[in-house]
């Protein structure tokens, strides 16, 4: 008869595999970084010629001054109203003269859609702080992300988020994300 | 009776810790799996500000991260307590953002460049001069994909 191999101590293994458990229990940042998602304008060309002046009717102009207050088309504004506001510059649901116009587009899925010509112009002051950049910034978004959605209710029935990839780009060419950013201005100090 | 009974008290029969490293190594395999290690340690004070239209980062190694804020007290001494840039494990000017860029840029695949992402992870008290700066940068160097690091706002 052989002899028997020993059986090996599995006691300590136990323990080994605990201080490893622990040194990545330690190490570990389970965080999922999550943020607005936005695209910068690529830098103008050296040569371009000046853009044909947009009509004021469709430009909507979010002003943020230094001590952080929000002027909205000439008034002052509290942010909670801000979506609202956008909401209805970028529907234009009564065709409103003063609201912008739309361009009747091909669109596939949709058919013939009223694209609205609205643009919406973020102007902040140097001085601005960036939480409150942000929160207006994210009332913005937001609206475009509601009007998004909403269509997609209306047309597909489902929400915006659970449409397909094609579905999805008709949806955005409906309803472009025309967000422009102007140069800030350099008034008064820090 | 006594056919069940046995005869004599009999004591319990100590646990079997024999499956105890197959469970412990269960569960390390689980964590070595999820951790990522933090790469950099932090030098300025951040705390991002709040959002509710966010979206979550999915391919993490094609992110680049740009901190501003603040700096630590530790450094105030050297680096006053304006915010200011960090990049990797150092502050950093505005100006070498273009640099930081090409460097990441070539850190990774060819393929991948057109898809990176810079997040901006930048403390809610800035002033806007400096992320209008850093984003005039990017802009230049033609990082034009990028998200504001935000956290979920529970409204």
């Amino acid at each position: 008869m052989a002899k028997k191999i020993p059986e090996l101590p599995a006691s300590t293994l136990a323990d080994i595999a605990f201080m490893l458990l622990i040194f990545f229990l330690v190490t570990t940042t389970m965080d999922v970084d999550s943020g607005l998602r936005r695209r910068l304008s690529p830098m103008p060309p050296e040569d371009m010629e000046d853009t044909p002046p947009i009509k004021e009717r469709n430009v909507f102009i979010v002003l943020v001054d230094k001590s952080n207050r929000l002027m909205v088309e000439g008034e002052l504004m509290q942010i909670s109203n801000l979506r609202e506001k956008a909401k209805e510059f970028l529907a234009n649901p009564d065709n409103s003269d003063k609201l912008p116009e739309k361009k009747l587009v091909e669109i596939p899925f949709l058919g013939e859609y009223e694209v609205s010509k609205g643009v919406i112009s973020l102007q902040n002051d140097v001085g601005t702080q960036y939480g409150t950049y942000i929160a207006v910034m994210n009332e913005l978004v937001g609206a475009y992300n509601e009007l998004r959605d909403e269509l997609s209710r209306r047309e597909f029935g489902k929400p915006y988020n659970n449409l397909d990839k094609d579905r999805r780009k008709a949806v955005q060419k409906a309803i472009p994300m025309l967000l422009s950013e102007a140069e800030p201005k350099k008034v008064g100090g820090k | 009776m006594s056919k069940f009974r046995n005869s004599g008290k009999k004591e319990l029969p100590p646990i079997s810790t024999a499956s105890l490293p197959d469970i412990v190594f269960m569960l390390l395999f689980f964590f070595m799996v999820t951790t990522t290690m933090r790469e950099v340690t932090l030098m300025v004070k951040l705390t991002v500000p709040k959002a509710t239209e966010i979206s979550k980062l999915e391919k993490k190694s094609l992110v680049s991260y740009i901190y501003v804020g603040p700096p630590h007290k530790q450094y105030q001494k050297i680096y006053g307590s304006e915010p200011r840039v960090q990049l990797n494990d150092q502050f950093a000017n505005v100006g070498d953002i273009p640099d930081y860029i090409t460097a990441e840029r070539e850190a990774r695949d060819e393929a991948e460049v057109p898809m990176m992402i810079t997040s901006l992870k930048i403390d809610e008290f800035t002033k806007m001069g400096i992320v209008n700066d850093i984003k005039w940068e990017l802009r230049k160097a033609s990082a034009l994909n990028i998200t504001y690091s935000s956290r979920q706002r529970a409204d």
